[in-house]
């Protein structure tokens, strides 16, 4: 009995402990599918997910967010802070050391060159650089030894983790991508193909929109990984076969982002091959409401401008009242199912931020109906409120996508119990996210009075995004109808306490300032009515260990700790 | 014959730029946006700067000069300094995809092959199996065989590859296993074994494309079978005593396959084409696969190549096809 509970003991140990032991390359090959294929592998020459999380196998950036969305050093020493001095006190510069010793693929050594060109390579003004945002208001990047590089900024920077954090800003070589400046970058067919990197893989055979071959990186600096010696990364298909071909046949190891209903990913979870893991980002599918008129009888400079505020929207007991009559968990069960949950803020994470309100969760037709009888919107004939001749007729649209119309048909259902009738209207993704200036159709144009569909922030700071609703920022003729803030919300005490974000380094008291901002575009205002705090679902087979969901960062952000379980 | 061919490919130039010109304004016209898929995190301004690394701020016209002067110029250049070594093309800028920034017809020399084993492995299937199905249904009209042909000729006809793809998948990949859902496109053929897994993954794909190419062929091939076996020759065949076989099969075969060999000519250029659906639904890396995922993203540059690829493709082959009539009916003259 005893030497029994031994064998057991020590095989369990063996067991638990088995990717400590293992050697690089010791658990062959992991495949990983993607239903959106990689085009390239160049982070700074696209903006596609796809491509950016490829690419996060080969190169790195300094430092990372991790699962919980706290910053953790890849490339530097450690991160550089206002408390460790690496921030200077005044939030205008930081420093980021190198940890020592570190090589790339080639076998040659990374320096601060290395990092500074990745800033020069970026900011250069004829590259279109995807990842400009990122760099926005470096004024120098200086080179202080071979090891230690400090960021100027042109103006405090209360979050200078834009430049060299997170997959969109890695570090590239600068031997490799010297002759690929500017204009030149994208014929560097080769060099964004096979960027030469310091993560735990190296692109062997790259072939555009569908499959890449990686083997480990035998100059990786922890000796000891990858545990996997091989990589395919294979693109292309849907989610559906993506979700089976992991679930339920078995034939890959990782299948990212099954954006499907939850139903399908409980049946295919039911073949017992692999599970479905979740995990949250900031990303929220909201309703966007029109605070200007986008009646089509209005002139093109006037119409959805804040020329012409809107008849009925512009009353913000319409606007409560259309949010109140929404029940939010049944449109996580039917949409999301483990992938959702409800949520009654702009921005549901990280912690530090969130609002955490719950002034939505529960439907409330009798509340609203008694709202809108109080302020003067009297039901007709027909069943449909009106005030001073004014019809509470609405014009709903969204993206087309199977989830989104089944929202449109519940909200128009429970909408038109409140009196409000509701016209559905949905158009193609590319042409409403598209944002063509001549294209009547786009989120940006609004041309309705309502619409739907989810956004996010990356990274864990949501000071840019929060920036969208200042005044002048909105879509317009002038700007060709290109600007963020998509309701042309407009309030000067939003914009003062803005301003006071962009001036306070304090994190606690940053956020103070977020959440009450994110509540006077939510809980105070209903310009923004949350729906559904979206997660990520992807799925691994139950042989793949190490897998950590990140929705901060790269998903495949850790795999240097992937092995396989025995 | 040789000066009405000439004539065809004269007429042939003006007609490829004509349509070329076509194609390019109604990909430009079209709504689209090749930032459409760029995350909405990433600001408009910094899209902007994207759209003209691209060279969308050009005019239209800089633009279709531009990629005719690369498709007809330099793109020809490259391919002779490919098969002499020569150093025509150095440093002239090629048509760039979008998408991937690299050379659209490096990708297009990358994917042919599969197109061209899958597609066109099916296509021959397709043949073999289609043939013999209409002659036969032909010979006993109205047969038991007759009745089963033409209703399993509907069923191909009508249920798209987007099902038929998926049962298939279901059934022999998730149901019983025997066949790989996903066609590896890195798996080569060094020996024997190898050879049987690609034979393998190629089975689904290729069994999908034959039942539509089957479906279509088999009715095309029993209808002129039946047109010929109410000819008088015929029975002037069989008065002679020849028997069934030679009647069937020599004398009234040869005269039905002039209307079919001209269906078969002219959906040649579809296996360049590739199949869409089919690529996409079973990840063969193909042409079509490459031409969907290109409209997807809005890549113009990609579109547009590919597009008029197949325009040449189907030019060259109707003129082929006119051809070969020539040869098979000598009453058909052209001079």
């Amino acid at each position: 009995m005893q030497t029994h509970s031994l064998v057991i003991l020590a095989l369990s140990a063996l067991g638990l402990s088995s990717p400590s032991f293992a050697d690089r390359g010791g658990d062959g090959n992991v495949s990983i599918i993607y239903w959106q294929a990689p085009s390239i592998l160049n982070p700074y020459l696209t903006g596609g997910t796809k491509d950016l999380e490829s690419s996060s196998l080969v190169v790195e950036p300094l430092g990372r967010y991790d699962n919980t969305g706290a910053l953790v050093a890849y490339l530097a020493e450690e991160i550089p802070t206002v408390g460790n001095g690496g921030v200077s006190a005044d939030l205008t510069s930081i420093t980021w050391k190198l940890k020592p010793g570190l090589l790339w693929s080639d076998g040659s050594a990374v320096t601060s060159e290395d990092v500074k060109f990745s800033a020069d390579y970026c900011l250069h003004p004829d590259m279109g650089c995807a990842s400009l945002s990122y760099f926005a208001g470096v004024s120098s990047v200086d080179i202080v030894d071979d090891l230690t590089v400090t960021v100027n900024f042109d103006a405090p920077k209360p979050n200078p983790y834009g430049p060299f954090m997170g997959y969109t800003a890695p570090i590239i070589q600068k031997a490799q991508f010297e002759n690929c400046m500017g204009a030149k970058a994208p014929e560097c067919t080769d060099q964004n193909f096979y960027p030469i990197g310091t993560g735990p893989f190296v692109v062997t055979d790259f072939r555009p929109n569908d499959v890449i071959q990686m083997k480990a990186n035998d100059h990786y600096r922890d000796p000891a990984k990858p545990a996997f010696a091989t990589v395919t990364f294979k693109g292309g298909g849907d989610a559906s076969a993506a979700g089976r071909s992991v679930l339920e046949t078995g034939e890959f190891d990782y299948a990212w982002n099954l954006q499907l209903a939850p139903e399908v990913i409980a049946n295919m979870e039911s073949a017992g091959k692999g599970k479905a893991i979740a995990g949250f980002g900031p990303l929220v599918e909201r309703i966007e409401m029109n605070l200007t008129d986008p009646s089509p009888e209005l002139d093109a400079d006037t119409r959805s401008t804040r020329k012409a505020p809107h008849p009925f929207l512009s009353d913000i007991n319409v606007r409560k009242a259309l949010s109140m009559a929404i029940d939010r968990p049944l449109l996580v069960e039917i949409g999301y199912g483990k992938a959702g949950k409800v949520t009654c803020d702009l921005v549901p994470a990280p912690d530090l931020y969130a609002a955490k309100n719950d002034y939505c969760v529960a439907q409330d037709i009798a509340g609203a109906n008694a709202l809108l009888d109080a302020s003067g919107w009297v039901t007709g004939g027909d069943g449909i409120r009106s005030k001073d001749g004014m019809r509470l007729s609405v014009l709903y649209q969204t993206s087309t996508n199977a989830v989104r119309q089944d929202f449109q048909a519940l909200i128009k259902e429970w909408w038109g119990q409140i009196g409000v009738e509701t016209e559905l209207r949905n158009l193609n993704a590319s042409v409403f996210f598209g944002g063509d200036p001549g294209s009547p159709d786009t989120f940006q144009k609004f041309y309705a009075d309502v619409e739907m569909y989810a956004n996010t922030f990356s990274g864990t700071d949501p000071q840019s995004y929060l920036a969208q609703y200042l005044c002048g920022t909105e879509p317009r003729p002038e700007s060709q109808w290109q600007g963020e803030n998509i309701n042309r919300f407009c309030d000067p005490a939003y914009d003062a306490l803005y301003a006071e974000l962009t001036k306070t380094g304090d994190l606690a008291r940053r956020g103070e300032i977020g959440i009450a901002l994110n509540n006077m575009l939510t809980k105070d205002s209903y310009t923004i009515v949350p729906l559904v705090h979206r997660g990520r679902v992807s799925a691994h087979a139950n042989s793949l260990g190490g897998v950590i969901l990140n929705t901060w960062d790269s998903e495949l952000w850790n795999i240097a700790d992937w092995y396989r379980i025995k | 014959m040789f000066t009405f061919a000439m004539r065809r490919l004269a007429i042939a130039i003006p007609t490829l730029l004509f349509i070329s010109l076509i194609v390019f304004l109604l990909l430009n016209l079209a709504p689209n946006d090749p930032m459409a898929q760029v995350p909405l995190t990433v600001p408009p301004e910094v899209k902007q700067k994207m759209r003209e690394a691209l060279g969308l701020g050009q005019p239209l016209h800089v633009q279709y000069f531009k990629w005719l002067v690369q498709f007809f110029w330099i793109e020809p250049q490259v391919l002779i300094d490919h098969l002499f070594n020569t150093q025509f093309s150095k440093d002239d800028l090629r048509v760039i995809s979008w998408q991937t920034r690299s050379p659209v017809m490096d990708v297009v020399v990358q994917r042919l092959p599969q197109t061209l084993w899958v597609v066109g492995m099916a296509y021959l299937v397709g043949i073999l199996i289609a043939l013999p199905i209409g002659i036969y249904s032909a010979y006993r009209q109205y047969s038991v065989f007759d009745q089963v042909g033409t209703f399993v000729a509907m069923i191909g006809y009508s249920v798209p590859p987007f099902f038929s793809g998926v049962a298939v998948i279901v059934l022999f990949a998730v149901q019983l296993g025997w066949l790989p859902s996903t066609y590896n496109t890195l798996h080569e053929v060094v020996s024997w074994d190898s050879f049987i897994i690609q034979l393998k993954q190629m089975v689904l794909p290729v069994m999908v494309l034959a039942l539509q190419t089957t479906a279509q062929l088999s009715r095309f091939m029993r209808a002129s079978v039946l047109d010929n076996l109410n000819q008088d020759y015929v029975r002037t065949a069989r008065a002679k005593g020849l028997n069934e076989w030679t009647v069937v099969m020599v004398h009234v075969l040869r005269n039905s396959m002039i209307p079919v060999v001209t269906v078969i000519a002219l959906n040649v250029p579809s296996i360049f084409g590739g199949a869409i659906i089919t690529e996409q639904v079973f990840k063969v890396n193909g042409i079509g696969q490459q031409l969907i995922l290109a409209i997807y993203a809005n890549d113009l540059p990609t579109v547009q190549t590919l597009v008029f690829i197949f325009t040449i493709l189907i030019i060259f082959f109707n003129l082929l096809a006119d051809l070969i009539y020539g040869v098979l009916d000598p009453r058909i003259r052209y001079d």
